[in-house]
């Protein structure tokens, strides 16, 4: 019998890179862990540390070994960990994204609500209750991972993925839901669109949102979605955030 | 003024350190293949070694300058050409107005850089003017150089003081053999002893699948205790990644950021320029080495580039003996009043 693993721990990933573990498993409390962590150790702006990865259940950080030795951010990382222990509770912020459900913007809702057994408005009250906990991004910029989707809405990807889809489709694909940042192939099912931009690359800050933050979506009419298109496009709008 | 590219090459972009920071987001690091060798052409014409640099991959391009500058090529031997006669590599050289610098196939390497003391003007975004194609952003409107576009310079610079020390010997890609030193980790255990042994005793060859994002090799399977897959984390740069195939994936600048494939090992940082340069076909060689040991290899080519940076500072001896610098500016003065009397005629 191998012994059980002690989290958090540290993982070596080759001269330059190291990753803090907290548990091998997909939950919203090791996640809110990894936030407090990862926040702590970007106030301490360490110099050396140039580029942290938080993910659902770690935190990869890549250091410059001429500034920072092996041995040196692993005194840093004990005591942003022991630092992080005494945090009972963080800041939580919710993202609110308003979304065009159904129609042209939403293809799919129908086929998801025949999938579900629901009407498409029941769908929709379904899908925008709740915020969802954004566990991480990765796989395109501001790709958001989320977990809370609710199990009634769950629906395999399509067979054949479509070769283009807007930039802010939000869809659903086997137990996940989540917006696309940009213009990519998709083999999720398109249920709604967001005229707002979780991406892009000319804002001060590129990326709406973090690994840690919650999203809940708001119904909005086409009428709405068209009003809040054009104040994106004129640099008015603001995304509602909730702390 | 700058260049225009009357061949584009297979795969040429604009490229510097990299996009760092913004990983958290989603972003891939991006940034040129063979630091080594971006940071030696951005030392040879006096560029911090950040500057923005052209790579290019197995085929350069053609380019024909719209203005003058100095330029340095290293990487791969692509056997450079100006006006249709070989140029020096690893030498900073005057590209003039007018002049054509075709770089042809690898012979050498993969990967080929060229740097510009007048320095290329593409707009920094993110802190980065490295080409991010997934993204598109930074570089040349996000996309690879094409034929008929032109690159233009953001300042004017055709002096660079000791311009005649700044040469140093071509690096060597030839090698058919190579070992690559690798830190064990993080996912190590993830695979049985037999495996971790296979990795390190048999020979990897690099395959045709390979390109900025990672390079696939082929060899013996490499056994995990149950299977291959995790709860997808963070990827480092050299990361090797082993699938359920049991063959391993070397992750590279435009890796993605995360991935939910058990990672072995990661390749040393000094070993990456080495390893991005082999052919297909070449065999690796695993070793295992400490992070400390890495990391003393770390520091000791940090001393290396010092090194460099003071000979190619230093000035050449014909400029250090004086009685030798009056005869060459004697010729010089000379040389130019004869032009004055020719233009008198």
């Amino acid at each position: 019998m191998e012994r059980p693993i002690a989290y958090p721990r540290i993982l070596t990933a080759g001269d330059a890179a190291v990753v803090v573990e907290f548990g091998n498993e997909i939950s919203p409390e090791i996640n809110a862990r990894i936030k407090t962590f990862h926040d702590i150790l970007k106030d301490k702006k360490i110099p050396g540390i140039m580029d942290v990865i938080p993910t659902f259940r770690s935190v990869l950080i890549n250091y410059e070994p001429a500034v920072l030795l092996y041995q040196d951010i692993v005194i840093s990382i004990k005591e942003t960990l022991q630092e992080s222990g005494n945090v009972s509770e963080t800041k939580k912020r919710i993202f609110r994204i308003p979304v065009c459900y159904g129609g042209i913007y939403g293809p799919d809702l129908k086929d998801v609500a025949e999938h579900a057994g629901m009407s498409e408005e029941e769908v929709i009250i379904c899908h925008s209750k709740e915020p969802y906990l954004i566990y991480m991004l990765g796989f395109l910029p501001g790709f958001a991972y989320l977990g809370g989707l609710d199990p009634k809405l769950a629906i395999p990807r399509l067979q054949q993925p479509r070769k283009r889809i807007e930039a802010g489709s939000v869809g659903i694909g086997g137990e996940q839901t989540g917006i696309y940042p940009l213009v990519s192939p998709a083999g999720w099912r398109l249920i709604g669109r967001t005229p707002i931009k979780p991406y892009d690359p000319d804002r001060k800050i590129p990326i709406l949102y973090e690994a840690g933050d919650y999203i809940q979506f708001d119904p909005i009419t086409k009428e709405e979605y068209e009003i809040i298109e054009k104040q994106v496009a004129e640099g008015t709008y603001q995304c509602q955030i909730i702390e | 003024m700058g260049m225009l590219f009357q061949k584009s090459g297979l795969l040429t972009t604009v490229q510097d350190l990299g996009r760092t920071g913004y990983q958290k987001d989603g972003f891939s690091v991006s940034g040129v293949m063979d630091r080594r060798s971006a940071i030696i052409a951005n030392m040879l014409v006096d560029n911090p070694e950040n500057e923005a640099v052209l790579e290019f991959m197995l085929v350069g391009p053609t380019i024909k300058f719209t203005s003058s500058t100095i330029i340095a090529i290293t990487g791969g031997n692509f056997e450079p050409m100006i006006n249709g006669k070989p140029a020096p590599m690893y030498t900073a050289i005057y590209a003039n107005r007018g002049d054509v610098l075709e770089l042809k196939f690898a012979k050498t390497g993969i990967w080929g850089y060229l740097s510009f003391s007048s320095k290329l003007d593409v707009p920094v975004v993110m802190g980065s003017r490295s080409t991010n194609i997934k993204c598109k952003i930074g570089g040349n409107h996000g996309q690879k150089i094409e034929k008929g576009e032109q690159v233009w310079f953001r300042i004017k610079k055709r002096y660079i003081t000791s311009f005649l020390s700044r040469t140093i010997e071509p690096e060597d890609f030839s090698q058919k053999k190579k070992t690559i030193r690798v830190v064990l980790g993080p996912q190590d255990d993830y695979f049985q002893k037999k495996g971790i042994e296979t990795f390190f005793s048999e020979d990897y060859l690099i395959t045709e699948e390979s390109d900025r994002m990672g390079y696939r090799l082929d060899g013996p399977y490499v056994a995990h205790k149950d299977g291959a897959d995790i709860i997808s984390d963070g990827i480092p740069l050299g990361a090797i990644q082993i699938p359920s195939h049991g063959k391993p994936i070397v992750m590279l600048a435009d890796r993605q950021t995360t991935g939910g494939y058990a990672k072995i090992g990661t390749v040393i940082s000094v070993d990456i320029p080495a390893f991005v340069q082999s052919k297909e076909g070449t065999a690796i060689h695993f070793e295992k080495v400490s992070v400390e040991t890495a990391q003393r290899l770390y520091m000791e080519q940090e001393k290396d580039y010092d090194a460099i940076r003071k000979r190619i500072h230093r000035p050449c001896k014909e400029v250090i003996e004086p009685r030798l610098t009056a005869k060459r500016i004697e010729k010089l003065y000379t040389k130019q009043e004869l032009q004055e009397d020719e233009t008198w005629i």
